[in-house]
């Protein structure tokens, strides 16, 4: 362990400055300029055609459904949609089959909009352009490791995959915010049915932009790019080690070189990318293939309807349910404010689309922070089968654990079960000889615990409440398990008066 | 209307008094003979061509539609697709090249029953005006086999001047079409731009080339054109309207029709050139046209906007030609090198000049000066053609300053060669059509081309004016190095 | 205007074109270049103050396709024309750079 991650740059009086590049592959049926498949896993070089070969005389045509995507994806962000054109970037690399890449360069679709964090934190989005993606390459021999690699082998069932990149302002001030960042425009992406947002799958993939400054300056510092970022674990890592490194260079008196660095998940540190001076000179210039691209009002409007509804507007609605302000900063209503755990769990169940799990719930009479807490806390452990849930279940299981007539861990491990093989959680329940205790026998149960202990019953009816975790004990050890902690405390309170 | 000999075989095809694979076989039998010196062809196909007629044949047995090129040989510039058969660019780095799809254009000769029976040579990857750039050896004139027939689409014209096929597709980017017609004294049309789709024509400058028709006649050139033309979804820069129809109105005339001579198209061209551009204007007023003298003093920037322009766009379209998924190899420890040596190897010295061109235009702190002004220059030159054609139909001036010039006199100087597309290149810039027809020949006869230009899809004006000065035009001697048979349209063999 | 391109810019120029080439073809190279540029300067000097660039003759817009599947080479075909490839991809000699 090296001392900078000991001692992140804020512990050294600096401020990290973050701007993030996210690409993020959109869900069309074929690719950006040809009818190819758009698809993850397939035999290699098997979606290609003479167009996303890059073959000798072939030409792109631009798929309407990327366009639109991009314009979700742009109004999901309150961008401003604008007649654009694209540009090539000229590379050589052998992952682009014509050796320049199609991107929107200075006129890009979507520019000037925000992204708005779940505590209200708005994050300025400078543009979401439109461009291809590259095909994949695999380096054999010498371990995996480009520079020890023997050859590499090539294939182009991705390139011309649809990616828009999403390009933030240098807004976010700390990794835990950059992560917040990414977790919430895939919660966008997701909910516009724009990307599937897997990042393990390469779908979305994050460029970091970092920079340091002495805490409270305004201005900003030299930045270094990193690459290769794909998973929020490796954000976090990335940007924290980066910090801490700039920190230290600038302590030492030396100047930060702006530079592309990659992220070694292995070694826990960024390197800095191999880079000739000619690195940059991309030679952009118009894509004579291709003419502009200008929505015309009505499909913007079109697009702009037929959005669902965005993750700040979803949570919005939890904090309603639960009797809270629909905003932060928001007019107070009647009721209690979500708890901070509370703001977790709704967090989580929206960046995971599981919404319609509480909401159902919740109309059919279950208490909105139970449906909300086993939401958040169990059922989103499995998002994919969580949203396949039968949701007459789910609802019988909360009422099964509201009536008492299961305990909190049992509704867990029936829920377990349900997500894994679905069926009847009376059944379920029945099988596996849940049986709470019946209210009477509770109530017996209860009677007996505090008869055995009146020292502590005393106490515990003169305020101290804290005791009721000592008879819910009592009470476990003698119904073995079977009683539910809310009813005991319920009954508890019943015998105080 | 005067008809060539592409209608005329495929009336007799349709009509059933010839069978195409007769045709087909009778200009295979030419092309043997006499391709061996004028070295038009890259790749002939012998076999697939001679299937592809009996195909056609079978078709009129069975009383359907051949289509109106029914039999109709074609000789195809070697930088258009076609599928399994080879398509070099004439450069050594696609030597051994087959795409695996044809160009839409090869899919529209073929459904209307046109047969292709060769590839033609070309300067390498369409660079060049004089076929000398070629990777396989250079085209001869027709006309004199010691002097060039011009370029880039120098095999197409010299294999359509010498009889070997009746019609020809060249690539038209900067006058490769036009100049090597003048030069062979053949007809050649470059259309307007988006009106041919470009898919499956190996990209030299995208916003400049376009493929057009070469023929004996200017009636054959839009028949062929109107085969041809036409939107395709292939092409994002295809016009998506109908193209023009041209081959109904060659016959038209020029009554009443307002011709500009534009000065700055012919005035530094060597005498006898000057000369014929009098006499075709002469020529249209005889006919019946307004002749008014006009200047359009920006057309004299074009060619090196043109110069700056066409280069940047073909640095990056030939970027593709890596060593990676196709064509030429050579080996070396790192990918690299590899892209270096085998581009090195792969590419010849006009390419090679070219590509390095461009890439400067375009690279940090030249963008401005060169690309970015180039690109203003061409806006100039469109806004002064539109100004002009509101006083004028349409325009009239030399295809080239020169005649056809000997083998190996302009290779040295890269400049000089380029002056060949002077009067070619503003409507490349403009996007406007033009059509240069064969209007009379030098004191050692070769053949002088006049060219005839009009404002966006005015391809049935060029192809009006195109056959007066057609008719008109002073006779031309045979070529010597040609099936005089078949250039007599005769239906004999020799 | 630009000063006369020199053998230096044409070594740039060739590493950026990926085209290896010798002392004496970057010599040659550089001067044919730095000709064609002294012509091209014609254009360069002009004044065209206000005027817009023209990257395209056509004033079409939204060109588009609809997002549907189109048959697919087959893939023995492309390898077949594939200078080296293997195990269903193309091979490459390794790559010392990172993609830009
Ligand atoms: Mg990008
Ligand atoms: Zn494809």
């Amino acid at each position: 362990m090296t001392a900078r991650e000991s001692q992140p740059a804020t512990a050294r009086g600096y401020e990290p400055v973050i701007g993030l590049e996210v690409h993020c592959e959109l869900r069309t049926e074929t690719k950006l300029f040809c009818g190819c498949r758009n698809a993850f896993g397939d035999e290699p070089n098997t979606n290609v055609c003479p167009v996303c070969l890059g073959l000798p005389g072939s030409l792109p045509v631009l798929n309407s459904k990327a366009v639109e995507l991009a314009m979700r994806i742009g109004l999901a962000l309150h961008c401003e949609i604008r007649p654009s054109t694209f540009h090539r970037k000229n590379y050589f690399y052998p992952d682009m089959p014509k050796d320049y890449q199609i991107s929107q360069y200075d006129e890009p679709i979507n520019v000037g909009g925000f992204l708005e964090l779940p505590d209200g934190y708005r994050v300025g989005v400078v543009r979401a352009h439109l461009e291809e993606d590259t095909g994949k390459t695999t380096h054999v021999g010498g371990g995996g490791r480009i520079h020890d690699a023997e050859y590499a082998l090539v294939d182009y069932n991705r390139a011309g995959v649809p990616l828009v990149e999403i390009v933030s302002a240098p807004d976010l001030r700390s990794a835990a915010q950059a992560r917040t960042y990414v977790a919430e425009l895939r919660s966008i992406l997701v909910a516009t049915d724009a990307s599937d947002g897997r990042m393990e799958e390469g779908s979305m993939r994050v460029d970091a932009n970092v920079s340091v400054r002495a805490a409270g300056s305004a201005d900003l510092g030299t930045r270094c790019e990193i690459k290769n970022l794909n998973s929020l674990r490796s954000l976090v890592r990335a940007i924290d080690y980066e910090a801490a490194r700039q920190a230290e260079v600038l302590e030492s008196g030396e100047a930060v070189v702006q530079q592309t660095r990659h992220w070694d998940e292995k070694e826990s540190r960024t390197v800095a990318l191999r880079s000739k001076e000619e690195a940059f000179d991309y030679r952009y210039f118009p894509e004579p293939d291709l003419v502009p691209v200008a929505p015309d009002p009505q499909w913007q409007t079109d697009v702009a309807s037929a959005l669902p509804p965005l993750p700040a507007e979803r949570r919005a609605r939890l904090r309603q349910l639960l009797g809270a302000p629909a905003a932060p900063g928001a007019p107070w209503d009647p009721g209690a404010p979500p708890t901070a755990a509370q703001e977790d769990q709704i967090a989580t169940v929206v960046e995971h689309g599981l919404d319609e799990l509480v909401t159902s719930a919740a109309e059919d009479g279950v208490a909105p922070s139970l449906a909300l807490a086993r939401t958040a806390n169990e059922a989103s452990a499995d998002p994919h089968r969580a949203r396949g849930l039968d949701r007459r279940a789910y609802v019988s299981l909360l009422e099964m654990e509201e009536r008492g007539q299961v305990t909190a861990t049992q509704a867990k491990a029936v829920l377990a079960e349900l997500l894994e093989r679905g069926g009847d959680p009376v059944d379920i329940a029945r099988r596996r000889g849940f049986e709470a205790l019946g209210a009477d026998s509770l109530a017996g149960a209860v009677a007996v615990v505090v008869g055995a202990h009146p020292n502590e019953w005393e106490r515990y009816r003169h305020g101290e409440d804290k005791l009721a975790q000592f008879f819910i004990g009592q009470v476990m050890k003698v119904t073995k398990g079977k009683a539910d902690g809310k009813t005991v405390v319920a009954e508890l309170q019943r015998l105080r008066g | 209307m005067t008809s060539g000999p592409a209608s005329l075989l495929s009336a007799q095809v349709r009509a059933g008094e010839r069978s195409a694979v007769e045709v087909v076989e009778r200009h295979l039998d030419a092309v043997a003979r006499i391709d061996p010196e004028l070295h038009a062809f890259v790749t002939v196909l012998n076999d697939g061509a001679v299937a592809a007629a009996a195909a056609v044949d079978t078709v009129v047995a069975a009383g359907r539609d051949p289509g109106p090129l029914a039999g109709v040989p074609v000789a195809v510039k070697d930088n258009m697709c076609t599928r399994g058969v080879r398509t070099t660019c004439s450069s050594r780095i696609l030597e051994h090249w087959h795409p695996p799809y044809d160009a839409t254009v090869v899919e529209r000769l073929t459904a209307a029953g046109a047969v292709v029976i060769g590839k033609t040579n070309l300067d390498e990857f369409a660079m060049g005006s004089s076929t000398e750039n070629s990777a396989f050896g250079p085209t001869r004139n027709p006309h004199d086999p010691s002097r060039v027939p011009g370029g880039s689409s120098g095999g197409s014209a010299a294999a359509v001047a010498a009889g070997l096929a009746p019609i020809g597709l060249g690539s038209d980017t900067g006058g490769s079409i036009r100049q090597p017609a003048a030069l062979c004294g053949v007809v050649g049309m470059k259309p307007t731009y988006g009106t041919v789709s470009r898919y499956g024509l190996v990209a030299f400058a995208s916003s400049l080339d376009q493929i057009g028709p070469f023929a004996r006649t200017v009636s054959d050139a839009a028949l062929l054109f109107d085969v041809i033309g036409g939107h395709d979804p292939m092409d994002s820069t295809s016009l998506d309207r109908p193209a023009p129809r041209t081959a109904t109105v060659v016959g038209d005339g020029v009554d009443g029709c307002r011709v500009g001579v534009v000065r700055e198209l012919y005035e530094d061209a060597e005498p006898a050139v000057r000369a014929a551009v009098s006499a075709a204007a002469e020529a249209l007023a005889g006919a019946g046209a307004v002749i008014e003298e006009c200047s359009i003093p920006e057309v004299r920037h074009a060619l090196p906007a043109y110069y700056l322009l066409a280069p940047a766009e073909a640095s990056s379209n030939l970027a593709r030609y890596d060593g990676v998924r196709y064509g030429l190899r050579v080996d070396a420890p790192d990918v690299e090198s590899m892209n270096a040596a085998t581009r090195a190897a792969g590419f010849g010295a006009e390419v090679t000049r070219r590509v390095m061109l461009g890439t400067y235009a375009l690279s940090a702190g030249y963008y401005d000066a060169y690309y970015g002004q180039a690109q203003k220059v061409r806006t100039l030159i469109i806004d002064a053609f539109r100004r002009t054609y509101e006083q004028v139909d349409a325009l009239l001036g030399a295809t080239t300053p020169t005649t056809a010039f000997a083998i190996g006199d302009r290779v040295q100087d890269p400049w000089a060669m380029y002056l060949s597309d002077v009067f070619s290149v503003p409507s490349n810039l403009s996007g406007d059509p033009a059509i240069s027809v064969p209007f009379g020949s030098d004191d050692a006869g070769l053949p002088i081309g006049v060219q005839v230009l009009a404002p966006a899809l005015g391809e049935p004006m060029v192809v009006r004016v195109g056959a007066v000065l057609e008719a008109a035009a002073p006779p031309l001697g045979q070529p010597r190095l040609a099936d005089r048979a078949l250039l007599g349209g005769s239906s004999e063999p020799s | 205007m630009a000063e006369r391109l020199t053998r230096e810019d044409a070594a740039y120029v060739a590493r950026l074109a990926r085209i290896q080439l010798s002392e004496e073809e970057l010599e040659r190279y550089a001067e044919q270049l730095a000709d064609v540029l002294e012509h091209a300067a014609a254009v360069a000097a002009l004044d065209t103050e206000g005027v817009h660039p023209t990257s395209h003759p056509l004033p079409l817009r939204n060109v588009l396709r609809r997002d549907e599947v189109w048959p697919c080479l087959d893939r023995a075909v492309v390898l077949a024309e594939a200078p080296a490839a293997e195990d269903g991809r193309f091979r490459v000699p390794r790559i010392l750079g990172e993609p830009l």
